[in-house]
């Protein structure tokens, strides 16, 4: 075989690495989406698992209709007014550690349905992470959001998830409620930065879990 | 074309002439305005004298706030025994917007009842579940009235 051969002849028995980054890359390994097919750009989440576009390169293939085996929730399509609470419900549903994909321009922000029916945006309902573009996106696109997300992860700390995970366990006082706190060491860490000019706002924004009260 | 289904109205007519206020013949298809208080006994005239044994769709019409009578209802009468079609008119006003149901005749006529009444509010009476159906319970207004806002009422209409 290849790769046992060249890290046994490479590496030591014992490795020390940081337990962020071990912890994380597990997890950005192998994000579960829930499948979250509301409209047509469900047709274009699909063709993304299939052989042409291939997403499990990137270890996201595994769609799982239930939300308790999920990790990242792909929305994909218009979120009608009457969808959006059954959305949050999938969506507090799903174990800590989660991140929410918000796939095309209707999810994004109602795109061209600008009415009564449509939730203009689904971030008014769950913390969104990665937003795409586009009408509907192709699949590149989500499976360049997906390796953007995996970045995201990368950044993020085991501690900083912790606050978030025990305040929505089932002893906190609200189930399903999302705890305000003044927002993540890394976002705080960004903003100074930013505020600076030391950095560029990045691409994709720190997750704002922690800033966002419940729907 | 249409002398079969003017057969149908003459039908009508004969059976009690309060029932036919008004009869359109035009591209191949008969429209009948019948007053609102006559319409259940008009359908079950005609599903069961007449074999229109199916209730193809039903739904209402806003021709708009300032015209009188605002809203229509129109059932759309299917014959699978000798294949016509026929159209019922109901014309409702906007202060009294009312008519009787007609599930206890085809059983379809629930959910296109309810689906006219989440529509345009008309109340349909001796409906047997008459609420909401496409929008949520609690929405505000009628969404396929002429003066509903696109955006919908507060606190919908911020979303």
């Amino acid at each position: 075989m290849g790769l046992e051969n060249t890290l046994f002849e490479s590496l030591p028995d014992v490795v020390t690495v940081k337990l962020d980054a071990v912890v994380n890359w597990a997890r950005k390994s192998s994000l579960w989406p829930a499948t979250f097919g509301l409209a047509c750009c469900a047709i274009e989440m699909m063709n993304t698992v299939s052989a042409r576009n291939d997403l499990s390169r990137f270890g996201a293939e595994t769609f799982r209709a239930s939300p308790r085996q999920a990790d990242v929730m792909i929305v994909s399509g218009r979120v009608s007014r009457k969808m959006a609470p059954v959305l949050r419900r999938i969506y507090d549903q799903m174990p800590e550690p989660k991140w929410v994909i918000s796939m095309g321009a209707c999810a994004t922000s109602g795109g061209v349905f600008d009415n009564y029916a449509i939730v203009q945006g689904v971030d008014k309902i769950v913390p969104v992470d990665v937003y795409v573009p586009g009408c509907p996106p192709r699949p590149e696109m989500l499976v360049h959001a997906i390796t953007m997300l995996q970045d995201k992860i990368m950044k993020e700390s085991v501690k900083d998830r912790r606050d978030t995970f025990e305040a929505e366990s089932r002893v906190s006082k609200v189930p399903g409620t999302l705890p305000v706190t003044e927002g993540t060491r890394l976002e705080k860490q960004m903003e100074t930065e930013v505020a600076k000019g030391d950095t560029s706002r990045p691409y994709s924004i720190p997750s704002r879990h922690e800033r966002r009260k419940s729907s | 074309m249409t002398e079969k289904l003017i057969g149908y109205v003459d039908a009508l007519k004969t059976a009690d002439p309060h029932w036919v206020v008004d009869v359109t013949d035009a591209l191949g298809e008969v429209t009948v305005v019948i007053p609102r208080e006559f319409v259940a006994e008009a359908c079950r005239f005609l599903k069961e004298g007449h074999g229109f044994d199916m209730l193809a769709d039903l739904t209402g019409a806003d021709r708009g706030p300032e015209d009188d009578p605002r809203f229509e209802i129109n059932y759309h009468l299917f014959s699978t025994r000798h294949f016509s079609r026929l159209r019922l008119k109901v014309l409702l006003s906007e202060d009294d917007a009312k008519v009787e149901t007609v599930t206890g005749i085809w059983k379809t006529a629930d959910w296109h009842e309810r689906e006219t009444f989440d529509m345009f509010g008309v109340i349909f009476d001796g409906h047997p579940d008459l609420r909401r159906i496409l929008m949520p319970s609690d929405f505000d207004g009628f969404a396929l009235r002429k003066d509903f806002p696109l955006r919908g009422y507060e606190p919908y209409s911020l979303n």
